[in-house]
Parts: C-alpha cells; structure tokens; sequence
C-alpha cells in the first residue's frame, strides 16, 4: 500500500486549510470506497485527513426541507423518518446500494463522490484516462458491459454508480461545501459531476481544498412524495451495483402529470436527467404510449460499445416500468 | 491498443503478482518496531507495519499515528503505520485471529466487526478510525465456555460447513435480529446480503437467525458442549 500520512482535523476549518497546503491530499470519511482504491493501487494520496467525525453529522429540518450532514451515514440518512416521509425515493435508493455493513460505514458527503466501477479504472496495469491521463481507454473496445451510454466521449465510457445521487437529482438537491478560504457555496447534485469530454479525470466542480458538509432537499420536492419511485436493475437481488436505474418522480392531479423528474443511473457518467423528456409528461395522463415515447427521448443519443448496448433497451423497459409505478396507473 | 496486447501486458503485470514480488525484495527490509508503553493500561504492542503494507516503502515511525480505542472491553493505547486496516490490526497484531480476511475490499462481509453498536467492514476500516472508539469482534461476543445464542443457533441448525465466513455471518446475523430485520425470509436475506457463504450454507443462516429472533435457542448448547 502507498504511504500516506493520516491526520484527524479538528474542525473543517482546519481540514480546508490543510488540503489546500497538502499537495496530493485526501479527505476520509467513511474510507469504504477511498481506502479500497488506495489499496488497489489506483488513487495515491500522500496525505489523508481525516473528516469522518466533524460536526456534520446530524439530518434536521432547513428552509422547510431538509438537510442531510455531510458525515451522517447513509443507514443513518436512509432510516430518518422525515426522509421517508417526505422524499423516500431517496432513502429507497440508499437501502438499494451496497450492504448494511457498507452503508453503516459510508457517508452522504462521499457518496457523492463515489468513484467508477470501471474494471479498467481499478485495475492499474490497464491503460485508462482517468486514472493516467493521456494513458488511452481500454474500455471503448474492451469489457465494457457496465459502462456508460449517455455522456461518453472519446477519452472515456465511465459509468457513475450512486443510486442516492441518482434520487437526490431527481428531488433537486443542492450541494452545501466549504471552501479553503472560509467561503461556502451551493452546487445542485445536477451540476455536481462533469461529463469526461476531454478531461476525464476532473469528474466534479470540487476545487481544491473544498468540502462537501451537508445535502439540501428542497421543501418544493416533498410534493413528490405520493408519486416516486427508484427501481434498480442489477444481476442479482441485492447488494450490486445497477445496471441500469431509473427515479422516476412525479406530482399528480385529477390523474393527470404536472410536475415530473426522471433521472436514470449507472448509464451515464453522472445521474442522467433529460428534461425534455419529463415535460412531455407534463398535462398527460398516464398511459403506456406516452411512457414509452418519453422512454425513447430520455434515450436519445444512447451509444454502446457492444458488451453494453443491451443498456439501450432495458433503460427504455425501466423507464415505462418506474414511470407505471410511479403514477400508480395500470399503464 | 488491441486486446491481445491488453491480454498480454496483464498477464505480465497481475497486481497481485507484482505485489508479491515486490514484497519479496522490501519484507526483509522491515524491522519491528519499537514496543512502547503507556501508563495504567493495558498494552498493547504498538502495531508494527500492516502486513499489506510490505509491497510499499516504509513510513518512519513519527509518521505514525496514535490511537486510544477499547477492543472487546479492553483499553488499548497504540501507535500504528496509517496503512493498517482495522482488520490487519485485529489479526495480524492483536493475534484476535476470529475475524476473517476474505476479499478485502468489501464484498464478502468474512471481515465484519461491531464498531459501537453497528457492524461494520473491518477491512475497508482504517484502524486509525477507531481512535476513541469501541470495537467488538467475534471473541467479544461469546466464547467456547460460554456461546452467544446466535452461536449456539449457528450450531444446531448448521449454519456453516467450512466456517471460514461463520464468524462475520454471525456478526452480521446478531444486528439483523438486534435491528428487527428479521421478519420474513426475504428480509432477512437481504440484511445479509452484505456477507457471503461460498458453501452455501445460507439455509442454515436463515433458519439460525429465526431461531434467535423466536427465542427459540437451544439454551443448553450456551454452555460448553
């Protein structure tokens, strides 16, 4: 394992200002996904510091909706019951990923930041862009079966795997942080990752130094309360990552569509949200056509790379089933 | 580049192999490192480097890092390589040898261990992270005199066959009752889904684990057999 040193920040003061003064340095919080990459070689940090215990921890009412620390668990995060309540796609997509003993263990604020399951990203002997840049793709013509069709570029077919940042796109949840120098700022979870064009290995906003302290629902997404759903397709029953995932929220009136998200995971480097695809919900009622034609916008520009053009298709079957679900409709 | 040529440049270069040759050159570079004590409790040896940590070079010692934590009751005040994995601290230092390395990398659960009052990867864990904090493992939850009923429940439905996942299953199967997630089949095989039984023995597992939420134990088996 590469050597690194560990240091425990005090406050997020502290811990702002050392990333920024540590080249090469890392926050750890949970470590489920960090500490993992190190082992395999794949991310050299010199410097860990250590975030895990800051006072980020706790899930309250905000501005009338909520407000998810950065630090608290997501097994925490999942079982609050204002979450459920007002916005359980997201604690159903928490409950979908990884183990219990995993999600005891992981943060929001690193979910967030979760990192590709890319075979090739995690296997160092591999060339691979993000890893090495300029190093080449082995993905494009490789095994490529979980990777990306939406959002690729040349450099780089990556897929991103959060099922909790997939929902939380759809409830238009806002990214609090900290910058180095004092200042916050908020990122919706929409504008939070970037598409590789170019420059795969920058795959957030973050700057340097800068650390994710809380997760903001809005007050106006509980109204989708009645009428979501997070449907995760994977190989097997239970702790997988998807294959393909769908959130699919909607507010209803006289059995009609009036507001509507729908946001698809693990097909994109980011959680995949097509809004011209939701307004043609907008005024509708539900039906299978119309669920099928939204399918087939959402999909639009879809590119696979062989091992996973089979993505096309069960992206557009899980969109007609979340949207079914959804609207509670026999549709 | 071509996939034959991929093919071929990871046959040379199989992480694992590469790291088994380098950690034949550096491991006879290693020395152990010195054994410091403090006062008033019980000591434990300050860890030397993680054994994952002979493919890489050193950390000088005032690189390490400090760290007071209780494991199974126990007050241990320590100074390890950063590097060291809960896991690795467990086994290879403390010879609490219960808990098991499987993956080591999440996946398989063989590692899990109570942190607090939550169960927990111990090998995706950095044993630094548990400074100030309370640490469980198999060995403190029952032992052969004296079994905890998820162990002696583990025994009269044959919850294993080699054992080499039982102890994190156990683990695992403990907060599954403790937490009420027990209350069918399918609920409890998808709170366990965090550990795997390459013998199979999941039926076992689950009807253990309905035992112990009945209370329904074969309580004679809680002394020594």
């Amino acid at each position: 394992m590469y050597p690194f040193q560990y240091t425990k920040a005090k406050e997020a003061s502290e811990a702002t200002a050392t990333a920024s003064r540590q080249e090469n340095s890392k926050f750890l919080a949970g470590g489920t996904n960090l500490v993992d990459l190190i082992r395999r070689d794949v991310v050299h940090p010199d410097y860990l510091i250590d975030v895990s215990h800051l006072d980020f921890k706790t899930i309250k009412a905000y501005n009338g909706g909520l407000r998810l620390g950065a630090m608290a668990s997501n097994s925490e995060t999942a079982a609050n019951k204002e979450l459920k309540e007002a916005y359980p796609i997201v604690s159903q997509a928490i409950l979908l990923g990884a183990s219990a003993q995993l999600r005891n263990k992981a943060s929001n604020g690193g979910n967030m930041l979760q990192k590709t399951r890319c075979p090739y990203f995690m296997s160092p002997p591999f060339p691979c862009n993000k890893r090495e840049p300029g190093s080449g793709c082995s993905a494009i013509n490789g095994e490529n079966r979980l990777l990306s069709i939406l959002g690729t570029s040349e450099k780089c077919i990556a897929s991103y795997p959060s099922d909790m940042a997939t929902a939380l796109t759809a409830m238009d949840a806002v990214i609090q942080t900290r910058l180095s120098d004092g200042s916050e700022r908020s990122i919706p979870v929409v504008d939070f990752h970037l598409l590789p064009e170019d420059t795969p290995w920058k795959e957030t906003v973050l700057k340097e130094g800068e650390l994710i302290t809380a997760i903001d629902l809005p007050e106006e997404s509980k109204e989708f309360a009645e009428n979501s759903y997070y449907l995760k397709i994977r190989d097997r029953h239970s702790f997988a990552f998807a294959l393909v995932s769908v959130a699919a929220a909607l507010v209803m009136e006289s059995g009609k569509i009036t507001k509507a998200r729908l946001v698809l995971g693990s097909v994109a480097p980011k959680p995949w949200r097509n809004r011209e695809a939701e307004e043609m919900l907008l005024g509708q009622a539900p039906s299978e056509n119309l669920f099928m034609e939204v399918a087939e916008k959402a999909l639009e520009g879809a590119k696979g790379f062989g091992e996973n053009d089979f993505k096309i298709p069960l992206a557009k079957k899980g969109i007609v089933r979340a949207l079914r679900i959804a609207s509670k409709s026999e549709a | 580049m071509k996939k034959e040529e991929i093919e071929r440049k990871q046959e040379d270069l199989w992480p694992e192999e590469k790291s088994l040759i380098e950690a034949k050159i550096s491991r006879r570079k290693f020395i152990s490192r010195a054994i410091l004590a403090a006062g008033g409790m019980a000591i434990a040896p300050y860890a030397t480097l993680a054994a994952e940590a002979i493919d890489a070079p050193a950390l000088p010692f005032e690189k390490f890092v400090e760290i007071e934590t209780s494991i199974n009751g126990r007050q241990m005040k320590m100074k390890l390589d950063p590097r060291t994995s809960l896991l690795n601290l467990l086994r290879e230092q403390l010879s609490l040898t219960g808990t098991k390395l499987g993956c080591n990398q999440g996946a398989c659960g063989a590692c899990t261990v109570f942190i607090g009052k939550e169960r927990i990867n111990s090998c995706l864990t950095l044993a630094a992270q548990i400074d100030g904090q309370e640490v469980t493992t198999i060995e403190g939850i029952g032992s052969e005199e004296d079994f905890h009923p998820m162990q002696a429940a583990f025994i009269e439905h044959d919850g294993f066959q080699c054992g080499y996942c039982t102890s994190g299953q156990i683990m695992s199967a403990i907060k599954v009752v403790e937490n009420n997630r027990a209350g069918s089949d399918d609920e409890i095989q998808e709170w366990m889904s965090g550990n795997i039984c390459r013998c199979g023995a999941y039926k076992g597992i689950v009807a253990a684990i309905k035992t112990v939420r009945d209370g329904n134990y074969d309580k004679s088996l809680l002394k020594k057999m």
